[in-house]
């Protein structure tokens, strides 16, 4: 049984709204940094929309926050380290850290502690499409949201972009 | 692709995907050296010992840095000052540290088979860094992830390894690893240093340095061993930098566009002339480089699963 909560247009306007939003409160100046995989498509979709509007470039980045995972040992023997993509220097940036959901917080951690070992950025703010507050274990929360789900941790939440998934929708499931 | 083995012996009982496995996991750890800060906390609290039974620098330094690159914590096990010069068997000598909680042994010994031997009695990974004339795996896996990464591929190319490859781990290791991934191999050295029998393994045997490299899209020049020529396997050290030395002459006999390896440390003037080593062909230091990343993603691989 599925549930769908977003559909591709709604994805669309959210991603459109909060890139303004984000503009508006942070400036021009910010870089955008996704956590693979979706997070980084996610990202380089937000970069698009905010360079159109604004006629600039701004720097963009994608993180695999593998080796930086607190919980290796639980996620079986063969993870892919697929490596990061982060070709700017975050020193001094303000960076809007993408992600597709937001779960623990242990990922969001992990991309913290991972940027600050390439630099020291003025501001990191996050960014998630899809929050699942009552799941947290962490005391991470996002500045900008898409939407928010209460969902128990028997349900998975699957986040499908076109990209990857081919269809472009978000979903709620019975873990089976 | 799983990895489940808790050691690294030698490549001769690994898969072509295992090892292309180890290769593209490389890839990813390559760029951490590179960064600002070259640490990533992925085997944080694990200690790794490198137990030495043989001097070396370069491979327990690479090793070591590989290590603390992961932010794991390193141990050197200076051999000369250890027990084991008290009588101590090596399998007692890896049981005792074991007993103070160690997750990996990097194992350099003199004796073919004595990593599998400590494999056998220890429940921490093993990676062999060398046995004997056996198998040297990480350096053979930086020789690959090396002629990949100039190349972007390397079935169809062909590797001319020169010298000895009688008493030489790093060329077997390289045997396996380039041949199971479809490149071509040519050994090359002195009829008494080529083991016999050695084409059963897949390679092809030739005498003649100037035929050997002649459409060879990398030389590969093994270190001539001088503390392994006690026996008079050739007349001396001048003949054979005549037949089997890359000087000049023979570089401009080899193919328009080969790059030269070699494992280090150079003899310089004896198996590779300096002028043919600091040509932009030579690849030297971009092995010592992909060095630290392929070793970072063996030891990531294998450490990462011991409890």
């Amino acid at each position: 049984m599925e549930n769908k909560i977003l559909s591709a247009p709604e994805i669309k306007k959210i991603l459109d709204k909060l890139s303004d939003l984000a503009i508006k409160e942070l400036g021009k100046d910010i870089a955008v940094i996704g956590i693979k995989r979706r997070g980084a498509i996610l990202a380089e979709r937000i970069k698009k929309i905010i360079d159109r509007k604004n006629a600039v470039n701004i720097d963009y980045g994608s993180l695999d926050i593998t080796l930086y995972r607190d919980d290796f040992s639980d996620i079986g023997s063969g993870p892919i380290v697929s490596g990061s993509e982060l070709l700017f220097d975050p020193e001094d940036k303000k960076i809007l850290l993408v992600d597709d959901v937001l779960y623990t917080g242990r990922t969001v951690r992990a991309a913290v502690d991972q940027i600050i070992d390439y630099g020291r950025p003025k501001i990191i703010r996050l960014f998630v499409l899809v929050d699942r507050p009552n799941c947290r274990e962490l005391p991470i929360q996002a500045d900008y949201l898409g939407i928010k789900i209460i969902a128990g941790k028997k349900q998975i939440v699957d986040v499908r972009l076109k990209e990857v998934d081919r269809v472009e929708e978000v979903v709620v499931k019975e873990k089976t | 692709m799983n990895w489940k083995r808790k050691d690294l012996l030698g490549l001769q009982d690994l898969s072509r995907e295992d090892i292309e496995y180890i290769l593209d996991t490389a890839v990813s750890f390559k760029e951490v050296s590179a960064r600002p800060v070259k640490k990533v906390p992925a085997l944080r609290g694990k200690t790794l010992v490198n137990l030495f039974f043989e001097p070396s620098t370069r491979t327990k330094t690479s090793f070591e840095l590989a290590g603390k690159r992961l932010s794991a914590d390193v141990l050197n096990f200076e051999v000369g000052t250890s027990s084991v010069s008290k009588g101590e068997t090596i399998v007692d000598t890896a049981r005792n540290i074991e007993a103070m909680k160690v997750d990996c042994f990097i194992v350099r010994h003199s004796v073919s088979g004595a990593p599998f031997l400590i494999s056998n009695s220890v429940k921490a990974a093993v990676i062999n860094a060398g046995d004997g004339c056996h198998e040297h795996p990480t350096q053979a896996l930086l020789d690959l992830f090396t002629v990949r990464e100039v190349f972007g591929k390397i079935s169809g190319l062909r590797i001319a390894i020169i010298g000895d490859i009688f008493h030489s781990r790093v060329a077997r290791s390289n045997i396996w690893g380039f041949t199971k991934l479809g490149a071509k191999v040519i050994v090359c050295g002195p009829p008494t240093l080529i083991p016999a029998g050695i084409e059963k393994i897949g390679v092809s045997v030739c005498y003649c340095l100037v035929e050997a490299i002649k459409n060879a899209d990398i030389v590969y020049l093994l270190r001539l061993q001088k503390e392994r020529q006690q026996e008079n396997f050739f007349p001396s050290q001048s003949e054979y930098r005549d037949f089997f030395g890359f000087d000049m002459e023979k570089f401009n006999l080899a193919k328009n566009k080969f790059f030269l390896m070699h494992p280090g440390p150079m003899n310089r003037g004896l198996e590779i002339s300096t002028e043919t080593a600091e040509k932009e062909n030579s690849l030297i230091l971009q092995q010592v480089t992909n060095g630290i990343a392929v070793r970072m993603a063996v030891l990531y691989l294998t450490v990462r699963n011991i409890q």
